[in-house]
């Protein structure tokens, strides 16, 4: 049985050894070819291949514990911090691969940002937090360029008008939302090329999470964004492609819009009609 | 709203700036991990460096030296009464006869050389004949070969530490008792034996006669009134403290002295062991009972913590399940969560024993200083425990108290070594893991 | 009886009416009645009724006694001999029980013997009362409670009851403990302010108890002693901070290292082995100090053209130092370990070293706990006694340099208390206002810290 009358095939509903869609893309930021990453001998992550295309969002969708967030943790080294992950295959950014042993993680860390679940602010001043990272890096020359530093991520990232008055205050006294923008004013604010973010909303709740959404689409405009969500509805607004992870396999990649009116994998239709997940 | 065309800093510049620094991060985190590395180091040099000091002094004091002669037991000399009473072998010369036989052993002769001669062998030698004649009646009017420890100075000279070479004015041991050593060697009447001194002598000035079997005593009967005390008033507060205790000040205020209780250098239970016990008390002071108490009210705390941490540690579901068929909760604790604890308890204490036992300064503020010689018989016997005794050989400066010290160091190690091993055997055995 | 034969008579008796109570009470179950709690409860309840009364009367009379006893031999005393120069309670009294105990050492003043005498009678009366009061007691009180077995009586009810209020009894020894120590230590302080100011004992600067009473040999000098504490916590200051300087640094960093850097392997190593410098007796590390690092650091002072004292400032701390290192590096590690995992992803995720992270995230998250840890340490420095009993010296020198020889309060303490002591004189007093002041110090440090830690929690929570 068949979506719309369409008559190409739809494969069967079980995991496909190839991933069904347009993995590749033209001038790719980010490649990924045969990603395995096992967890002990656990695997998490099987023969991932895609392509990340630049000042894009991309969504990384799928049913708990399918490896999204694994995925999501290798495109910058977060998984180096856990000693039992083992990670094959290659990962480029601008046609290097991050995982080659010559690649100094520090560097690559302020060209590939994270921001995270749970809002995690260090318990400094506001101001501390989101200098931190033009601090380490040595980024600003002098006091006057790191207010601005400070000043531009915070307006990028919509909290400058709310804490302008208070920058000396603690970033934990700041409420889940305006913490999570904070955290991604922190990202900001050593200039990365890409943004990660693994399900920044889960903690929030829905006005806060309207905010970051039309964030996201604003900041679109100069990162690439891959962020990780469990809600379709999420995806769907806020990004233009979309990946489909079933068991550490990656199922189906597309246009977002296509994704969700005419998937071409039946699990893919599956899971976004409710089916399981 | 900040000026429109203020751009962010470009990535490719950022990533330049954050290039140019990486050396020297680098170079930051490389000498952070050395000076952990460093730290470790020395702190694991002090721990060799203590252990090898002592044990480098330790081991041979477990041994010393010994001359074996031929001594003709005269009956009529050594038992003068015939009736073989302790006065009786007191009254007799066993001093002469042992004289007499290490002046043959020692060829020595003439006033001077047997006054040289006679140093050589220990004063506790006469003590020993004597004994065994008392085990053994019938060695008397035979000649037999016998074995005494030798002085303390020429034992340090035969290890090396009094060297010939010094000018004689400078030495304890003169030129006389020298030959005279050499040659009782060279006859191979001098060995370098196990000290039975050391662990069945008791305190003595004289160093090769000194011996650790009366602060052990002391120590074993102190460590049991602890534990009889301790344990059971620890455990019976943990008890009532975690399950039944009303949530009032008065409750809290035990909580609170007893977390300062603990805070409180262990010198302050021997003043108030001092004041109260012995000062209002009038009790005898030095003994083992006084100093159980002391040192069970100084570990109590330990026990109550570590113990209430065990019960806690009990799932509420035990609880639940015994309260569910009707169980009082006098029998839920005692019957159940109590047994269930037991090895956490149990563990707690024997840690706490553990450092009791090498607790010094509040015995010495209850008088177990006393230069005891008879061991202890019960715990109203004045005592000293083996910690204090190291103490009081720690001023002797003759080098081979120093040796026994470090022997009886090793000793007090040992025992505190198995009661910790015990500890964790039993947290390993027993203990669940909920 | 004597009061171990009256102890385990009490046993008996109470395990006899244990029995009785209890096969009385299941006879009346066979006999169809319900009992309203098992029978062995009945029983429990007799036997402790016969035993608990009972034995606390022997133990108060057994106390007792003696301090009667003594009370009344001292007024056998005849007058002239109390007012008598050399005069001393503990001396006349041990005259009299060695007379008592068939200790001869030879001929004894009359009123001695007269006391001897009399005491021996006493004992006899006070034998006999035991015996007869605490086995009626026992007897009667086991009788009572075996006449309550009925099958309405609550018996294990009452006896929880009496188990619960043994249970609170024994926490209550605690607070006794507590008690005791601040009513014995502030009393005898308050005699020695009585005789010595308090702002001599705080702020003079010289300290000389051993002046006290007698007269020196040939110098004429009486009563001239001086008890100015400064130099005693001088030299503790000094002390511990040498103490600390070592323990700190290397304590912290090897928490840091084990806890940041080290694979479990190394962890699992390590810990236990710097967990054994905490188990080492104090008394072999003053025996290390004063026999091996004294002599040492002497040695090496000397070939370097300084004139270091036998007993320094130096050896001892650096000893003490080396104790600690546990106390800092163990609490340090779980405060470091408390810090959430999330602070550390937060700083990686943006690009930091491993020590940028540690250093400008997880100590500052972590700074109130580590202040707290090495408060802890510090009040163990100040409190420590052996190490600095045989490796610091005893002149209470006023000096700020560690290559000088300094006594601290505890040493003060332990040399004044081991030996003759009189209640009386300034002398012995003088180390309970010491201890006094050791008290304040040490708890002061440990609440402060405390309190760090209550805060430190509330901002993670």
């Amino acid at each position: 049985m068949n979506q719309q009358g369409k008559t190409e095939t739809l494969v069967s509903a079980a995991i496909p050894d190839e991933t069904v869609g347009n993995v590749f893309v033209d001038n790719p930021r980010i490649k990924a070819r045969d990603v395995n990453v096992f967890y002990g001998d656990k695997q998490a992550i099987d023969r991932v291949t895609l392509d990340i295309a630049e000042k894009q969002v991309i969504s990384f969708i799928g049913p708990s514990g399918c490896g999204k967030s694994t995925f999501l943790r290798c495109l910058n080294r977060m998984n180096d911090t856990i000693d039992i992950c083992r990670i094959e295959g290659e990962i480029a950014l601008d046609g290097k691969n991050i995982y080659a042993p010559d690649v100094d993680v520090v560097p690559l860390r302020a060209r590939v940002g994270m921001v995270f679940q749970k809002p995690n602010p260090f318990p400094k001043s506001i101001y501390d937090n989101v200098a931190y990272g033009p601090r380490i890096h040595g980024l600003a020359a002098g006091g006057a360029e790191l207010d601005e530093i400070v000043e531009m991520s915070l307006e990028r990232a919509g909290l400058w008008n709310e804490v302008k008055d208070r920058l000396q205050q603690p970033g934990t006294g700041l409420s889940g939302g305006q913490q999570q923008r904070l955290c991604i004013a922190r990202t900001i604010a050593v200039s990365p090329e890409v943004i990660l973010m693994d399900e920044p909303c889960s903690a929030l709740d829905p006005i806060a999470t309207a905010r970051i959404e039309e964030l996201i689409d604003e900041l679109s405009s100069q990162f690439t964004i891959v962020i990780v969500t469990h809600s379709m509805q999420q995806a769907a607004r806020v990004s233009q492609r979309t990946a489909y992870f079933h068991l550490g396999k990656l199922v189906e990649i597309g246009e977002t819009e296509q994704m969700f009116t005419t998937p071409q994998h039946e699990m893919t239709q599956n899971y976004i009609t409710g089916r399981f997940g | 709203m900040s000026n429109a065309e203020k751009q962010m800093m470009p990535p490719a510049v950022a990533a330049e700036r954050v290039a140019a620094g990486l050396a020297a991060r680098h170079g930051r985190e490389r000498r952070f991990r050395i000076y952990g590395r460093i730290a470790i180091g020395i702190a694991l040099a002090f721990l060799v460096t203590l252990f090898v000091s002592i044990f480098s002094k330790g081991i041979p004091g477990f041994f010393q030296h010994y001359v074996t002669i031929e001594v003709t037991l005269d009956r009529a000399k050594l038992d003068p009464a015939g009736d073989l009473s302790v006065q009786s072998l007191y009254d007799g010369d066993a001093r002469g006869v042992i004289r007499k036989a290490l002046f043959e052993a020692a060829e020595a002769s003439g006033r001077s050389g047997r006054k040289a001669a006679g140093k050589i062998i220990s004063q506790g030698a006469e003590q020993r004949l004597r004994s065994a004649i008392l085990d053994d009646p019938d060695i008397l009017d035979t000649t037999q070969s016998m074995t005494f420890a030798v002085d303390d100075d020429v034992d340090s000279f035969l290890r090396g530490y009094i060297k010939r070479e010094t000018p004689e004015k400078d030495r304890r041991i003169n030129d006389k008792m020298i030959g005279y050593i050499d040659t009782l060697n060279e006859k191979g009447l001098i060995s370098f034996r196990f000290s039975d001194y050391l662990i069945f002598g008791s305190a003595s000035r004289n160093a090769e006669m000194a011996g650790i079997y009366g602060a052990l005593v002391g120590s074993i009967l102190t460590l049991a009134v602890c534990l009889v005390l301790a344990f059971p008033l620890g455990v019976a507060t943990a008890v009532y403290l975690e399950e039944f205790a009303p949530k009032n000040r008065l409750t809290e205020l035990i909580e609170i002295n007893i977390n300062n209780l603990a805070a409180v250098p262990s010198v302050v239970f021997g003043i108030l062991g001092l004041a109260i016990f012995i000062g209002i008390f009038g009790m005898p002071r030095s003994i083992p009972l006084i100093g159980g108490v002391v040192l069970a009210l100084m570990t109590l705390p330990t026990i109550i913590i570590s113990s209430r941490a065990a019960i806690r540690a009990v799932p509420p579901s035990i609880r639940d399940a015994a309260l569910g068929v009707g169980a009082s909760r006098m029998q839920t604790m005692l019957h159940h969560v109590v047994p269930l604890a037991m090895p956490g308890m149990l563990t707690g204490t024997i840690i706490g024993m553990a450092q009791a036992l090498g607790e010094t300064a509040p015995l010495l503020m209850i008088g177990m200083v006393a230069f005891i010689v008879d061991v202890p018989g019960s715990v109203t016997d004045p005592g000293t425990v083996l910690p204090v005794q190291i103490f009081m050989w720690a001023d002797f400066a003759e080098r081979m108290f120093i040796l026994k010290t470090s022997a009886a160091i090793m000793v007090l190690l040992a025992f505190l070594i198995l009661m910790n091993a015990a500890a964790i055997i039993i947290r390993k055995k027993l203990e669940r893991r909920w | 009886m004597n009061s171990f034969s009256l102890l385990i008579a009490v046993m008996l008796i109470s395990s006899g009416y244990f029995f009785l109570g209890t096969r009385s009470s299941k006879a009346v179950r066979t006999a169809g009645a319900r009992l309203h709690s098992l029978p062995h409860y009945y029983g429990l309840f007799a036997g402790l009724v016969a035993a608990l009364p009972a034995l606390a009367l022997l133990v108060i009379l057994a106390i007792g006694d003696d301090i009667i006893f003594n009370r009344l031999a001292l007024d056998f005393v005849p007058d002239d001999v109390k007012a008598g120069e050399n005069y001393k309670e503990v001396i006349v009294l041990a005259q009299i029980y060695n007379v008592v105990n068939g200790i001869n050492f030879g001929e004894q003043p009359e009123w001695v013997n007269a006391a001897a005498a009399a005491w021996h009678g006493w004992e006899a009366t006070s034998t006999t009362l035991k015996t007869v009061t605490v086995l009626a007691l026992s007897l009667i009180g086991g009788m009572l409670a075996y006449r309550m077995v009925n099958p309405d009586f609550r018996s294990r009810n009452a006896v929880e009851r009496i188990v619960m209020t043994i249970l609170a009894a024994s926490s209550a020894i605690a607070i006794l403990t507590t008690i005791g120590i601040v009513f014995s230590v502030i009393f005898e302080s308050m005699r020695f302010f009585a005789l010595v100011p308090v702002s001599e004992f705080l702020f003079g600067t010289t300290w000389n108890p051993q002046f006290e009473g007698a007269e020196r040999a040939g110098s004429g000098q009486m009563g001239l002693a001086t008890y100015g504490s400064v130099p005693l916590f001088a030299g503790t200051f000094l002390i511990s901070v040498v103490a600390l300087s070592v323990s700190v640094p290397v304590g912290l960093f090897s928490a840091i290292y084990l806890s940041e850097y080290a694979t479990p392997r190394v962890r699992s190593l390590v810990k236990p082995l710097m967990e054994l410098l905490a188990g080492v007796p104090t008394v072999v590390y003053g025996f290390f100090a004063a026999l091996t690092v004294a002599p040492f650091i002497r040695a090496s002072g000397m070939s370097l053209g300084l004139d270091v004292a036998s007993e320094s400032a130096l050896a001892a701390g650096l000893v003490m130092g080396i104790m600690i290192i546990p106390f800092v590096s163990s609490l340090s590690d779980d405060v470091i370990n408390a810090v959430p995992q999330a602070l550390r992803d937060a700083a990686y995720g943006l690009g930091s070293t491993q020590s940028e992270t540690v250093r400008q995230v997880v100590l500052p998250a972590a700074l109130p706990g580590i202040v707290a840890a090495v408060l802890l340490a510090v009040s163990r420095a100040v409190g420590e006694t052996m190490i600095v009993v045989m490796a610091a010296g005893l002149a209470a020198n006023l000096s700020l340099n560690p290559l000088d020889a300094v006594t601290t309060v505890t040493s003060q303490i332990v040399t004044i208390l081991v030996g003759d002591q009189e209640f009386e004189s300034a002398k012995t007093l003088s180390a309970f206002a010491l201890a006094l002041t050791l008290i304040i110090i040490t708890l002061g440090l440990n609440f402060i810290a405390l309190q760090i830690v209550k805060k430190y929690r509330e901002q993670y929570e």
